[in-house]
């Protein structure tokens, strides 16, 4: 058998700058969306903060640190971002692992505002949109999260398959907002 | 047009997908003959007004909602989880 090597969604993408604003591929460690069974949302809440230290998340709201994050992921649903699951989670959830399933950007920069309002149809202003908020919706015509990490920081991912075509339209929003000056 | 989701607060109308009336909730028992069965299947009031409606939030969290909306003056009137509508 040959030697396999990994490679991430935008393997040798370099980080892009224009303007003030950069965007970077992260590599978020293992992803794994935690689905709890029904009537079991209590009970995977002290699952995870008993096995990896961070609270449950609310809809729109991420909890827990760069290196290991609880990001709400839709509807009854959280992506744990960062370390492998503990196997008590197992027990009040489905676990599904996504690690390759997602490109993982960042954009930082304090244009980054104005350049997701070119994308995405919801206010992610930080006076409404603050650290650890997140959401479900659209960059572009793709289906996505984005969650702000950081005062000028947000975590953009979109399906593994759509990677080269998230980095087309953020650059051409990071472009049309540079050249405004 | 903006619908407000009960999980994610109003949104865009471009994050949904719309499947039609609302009446989809109301399936008939197996038993229950083949002119409710035909309603069930093709027959719509397409009453002017208040308005019942199947709308999934495709790009947002996934749910289903029962959207009210006015269809003579387009007004939203509100929305709830489909799961959680009695029948
Ligand atoms: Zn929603």
């Amino acid at each position: 058998m040959g030697e396999l090597i990994a490679r991430t969604p935008l393997d040798g993408f370099e980080p892009l700058t224009i303007g003030d604003v950069t965007l970077s591929e992260v590599d978020m460690g293992v992803l794994t969306s935690v689905a709890p069974y029904k009537g079991q949302t209590k009970a995977i809440a002290a699952a995870l903060q008993d096995a990896h230290g961070m609270a449950w998340p609310a809809p729109g709201r991420a909890t827990g640190k760069a290196e290991a994050r609880a990001i709400w992921f839709g509807r009854d649903m959280a992506l744990l971002a960062g370390p492998v699951p503990d196997p008590s989670l197992a027990q009040h959830a489905a676990l599904t692992d996504q690690s390759d399933a997602w490109t993982c950007l960042h954009l930082s920069g304090a244009g980054a505002e104005a350049i997701l309002a070119r994308l995405v149809p919801v206010d992610l202003r930080g006076s409404v949109f603050k650290r650890g908020h997140t959401v479900r919706s659209l960059v572009q015509h793709m289906n996505g999260s984005i969650t702000r990490t950081g005062p000028q920081t947000f975590l953009i991912m979109v399906f593994r398959s759509m990677a080269r075509t998230l980095v087309h339209d953020v650059q051409r929003a990071m472009e049309s907002v540079a050249s405004r000056g | 047009m903006r619908l407000p989701c009960p999980i994610c607060g109003a949104r865009d109308h471009r994050e949904f997908y719309y499947q039609g009336a609302a009446v989809m909730l109301d399936r008939p028992e197996p038993d229950a003959g083949s002119d409710v069965w035909d309603e069930y299947l093709h027959l719509r009031p397409n009453v002017p007004g208040a308005h019942d409606e199947l709308w999934s939030h495709d790009a947002g969290c996934g749910a289903w909602l029962r959207v009210t909306r006015n269809t003579v003056t387009h007004e939203v009137i509100g929305a709830v989880l489909a799961s959680e509508v009695s029948r």
